[in-house]
């Protein structure tokens, strides 16, 4: 039984097909990278998984119910986190709270244990009466967090949650979606930020509307990518990669900090091959080795074969 | 069910109370309004400036001035002296109305052989008040004739009488005051400006700060939504409201002749329908800065001159006499006015009543299907 199905869905714009297509299965309890550019269709398709987007064709069973003909059913299931924690700034904790515990129509014993529970994990406990205006970031993000599934839904979906968060704060997040997807929940993200991809049972990329990779961080790296990376360190990365990018043994060139990342072919023989080409235009060569790619390198190859 | 509904009244009331500006606005504005437009927008014509010629002086014309201004319209501004100066009163505008009295005016009542004839020369820049003055000024001349008549008929011994006496009364508002009249249509707009704009603003702004998705994943429906939204505007209204009929009663004597619960439920009728264009407007605004204009626009233009706030419906072009129908108000103002001044039953107004029922259900309609196309784009 797989938590979230979705078969053949397809949502378009008037002429603009902004998810084409697109099908995969979600387990129990998994922690779901869904991943792609700006515009590739990832809040189009959270928003048809929620209910509240109407596809064009094609179907979703999520929690067990069809996103076409019981959408409301799959409200009732869910939990449903944006990037814009969406928390109402001059009320107070406590009153975002109650609010979100009554739209969700709990109330009595059961109202005041997942108060308790969403204090508990937003380290709001005592603190009930702050304003939620005044919170740093990082604690709103775990009140909207809790307040998103302040009902215990056995499904949450987290559109980019981490955007606009600072990096401590970001990693106490993915415990809070580690602990999560422990008690069962399965948790459906997207995200920016590639290094948290990693953290991910399965991932899925999507770009234009298509989807064009699956698996674990992994299987990503091993299935979709089968050149390797090599890391250069060097006085003149920019004038490097100019030079490098015409070589007919290198696929992709980019940049990592103050590095390059070479995606080489077969015509690759040895190191030799590029130190001396860049010795001959006076760029001094201080590391090149063979990597272990990161997701980046993967979806770098990917989004480049597209093209 | 009723518990979502509250859940969001609750909060809605909560951001209300705390946002002490926008309170503070929807309070004091009413009050304001009705001050300002009760002292200022009065169609009384009182103390006229008159300016009076006596090429006569004699005793009689300077009987007939002061029979004039004792009828307590007029008041006097100048005496002129010659005819030179009758222009330049009118125009430098230090009279408005310029009373000539010509030369033979005593010789013509003393001999009777022809009419005692007097001239009054009347700004008609403005053609409302020109016409108050001229029906002043010849009451006042007519009621100087026949007591002249009298004392001549008394003088040959006759008795004189009157074959017709007119006596009007001004049923429901016996003293013509305008406040009377203009209350109904202050309440109909403070009402509907506010509640239009407070309600689409309040919706926009869930729409602005993205948590209205929040709302809309959950299981709420649009109707507990929405009602949980209005609800706490339609309090403040009614609270409007019942401040506006207070502040009228101690600064303008104004009270309310007809059935309180009446005025209630159909306070609550227009209220609703008010909020039904609010949720409209809401639905095809994307900000509040275009929402807060629309509102503004479709409220209080249409409230004070199509209404029949100020200027009645029946003196209007055919035309425009349709499009009357765009704003609530027209009708509500016909209610207020039946249940405030007359203080007559339903049966005077239920149509009105039916027509809002109608005006809401349309605007709700709309909104449904507008904002159902909105969300499969």
């Amino acid at each position: 039984m797989y938590s979230i199905e979705v078969n053949n869905l397809t949502k378009k714009f008037g002429n603009f097909t902004s998810v084409d297509n697109i099908s995969f299965k979600v387990n129990e309890g998994e922690i779901f990278g869904f991943l792609g550019a700006n515009g590739a269709g990832k809040s189009t398709t959270i928003r048809m998984l929620c209910g509240i987007l109407e596809p064009t064709s094609g179907d979703a069973v999520v929690g067990g119910y069809s996103v076409v003909k019981e959408p409301d059913n799959v409200k009732l299931n869910i939990g449903y986190m944006s990037q814009r924690f969406s928390l109402y700034n001059d009320l107070t904790v406590e009153e975002n709270i109650n609010f979100f515990g009554g739209v969700y129509g709990l109330e009595g014993n059961l109202f005041d244990e997942r108060k308790n529970w969403v204090l508990d994990i937003a380290n709001l406990k005592g603190k009930e009466k702050l304003m939620t205006g005044s919170l740093p970031g990082g604690i709103k993000q775990r009140l909207a967090l809790g307040t998103a599934v302040i009902h215990q839904p056995k499904i949450v979906f987290l559109d980019e949650p981490t955007s606009g968060v600072d990096p401590l704060s970001r990693r106490n997040f993915w415990e809070l979606i580690n602990d999560l997807s422990e008690n069962g929940i399965t948790v459906f993200i997207t995200t920016h930020y590639l290094e948290e991809a990693e953290f991910c049972n399965k991932i899925l990329l999507i770009n234009a509307g298509k989807l064009i990779a699956e698996g674990n961080p992994q299987e990503l790296k091993t299935n979709y990518l089968k050149n390797d990376i090599l890391e250069l360190e060097c006085s003149n990365p920019v004038k490097a990669m100019k030079i490098l990018e015409s070589q007919n043994f290198i696929d992709a060139t980019s940049i990592f900090g103050n590095n390059l990342h070479l995606n080489v072919n077969k015509n690759y023989s040895n190191k030799n091959q590029i130190e001396k080409l860049l010795i001959s235009e006076n760029i001094q060569v201080t590391g090149l080795d063979k990597i272990v790619p990161t997701l980046e390198d993967v979806f770098i190859h990917l989004l480049d074969k597209k093209k | 069910m009723f518990r979502r509904t509250r859940a969001i009244a609750k909060k809605e009331f909560k951001q209300l109370w705390r946002d002490k500006r926008l309170l503070f606005v929807i309070l004091f504005f009413p009050i304001f309004l009705l001050i300002i437009f009760g002292y200022a927008v009065n169609f009384d014509v009182k103390n006229i400036q008159l300016a009076v010629l006596d090429k006569n002086n004699t005793e009689v014309s300077r009987d007939f001035v002061n029979s004039i201004l004792s009828s307590n319209y007029f008041k006097l501004a100048k005496q002129l002296n010659n005819d030179s100066e009758i222009k330049e009163t009118l125009d430098k505008k230090s009279a408005q109305i310029v009373l000539v009295i010509p030369k033979d005016f005593s010789k013509n009542i003393h001999t009777h052989k022809q009419p005692a004839k007097i001239q009054f020369l009347i700004d008609g820049v403005d053609g409302n008040t020109a016409t108050i003055i001229k029906n002043y000024a010849s009451a006042a001349s007519t009621k100087f004739a026949i007591k002249l008549q009298k004392n001549l008929t008394q003088k040959y011994g006759v008795k004189m009488s009157y074959p017709v006496l007119l006596e009007p009364i001004f049923w429901f508002n016996p003293d013509l005051q305008t406040t009377k009249f203009l209350i109904p249509g202050l309440i109909a707009m403070i009402l509907i400006v506010s509640s239009v704009i407070s309600v689409s603003l309040s919706l926009v702004k869930e729409k602005e700060l993205g948590t209205i998705e929040q709302i809309n994943v959950s299981s709420i429906n649009s109707f507990e939504l929405l009602s949980g939204k209005s609800a706490p505007y339609i309090v403040v209204a009614f609270f409007d409201a019942i401040l506006i009929l207070i502040v009228g009663y101690i600064f303008f004597d104004v009270i309310v002749k007809g059935n309180y619960f009446f005025l209630f439920i159909s306070t609550l009728i227009y209220i609703i329908s008010a909020t039904s264009m609010g949720i409209f407007i809401s639905v095809i605004s994307e900000t509040q800065q275009i929402a807060f204009t629309i509102a503004t626009f479709a409220t209080l233009l249409p409230s004070v001159i199509l209404s029949g706030f100020i200027f009645p419906i029946e003196s209007m072009p055919v035309i425009i006499q349709y499009l009357t129908n765009i704003t609530p108000a027209k009708f509500f103002i016909i209610v207020l006015r039946a249940i405030i001044i007359r203080g007559v039953g339903l049966s005077a107004f239920w149509m009105q009543l039916i027509y809002l029922i109608l005006f809401t259900l349309v605007f709700m309609g709309l909104a449904i299907i507008i904002s159902k196309k909105q969300e499969v784009k």
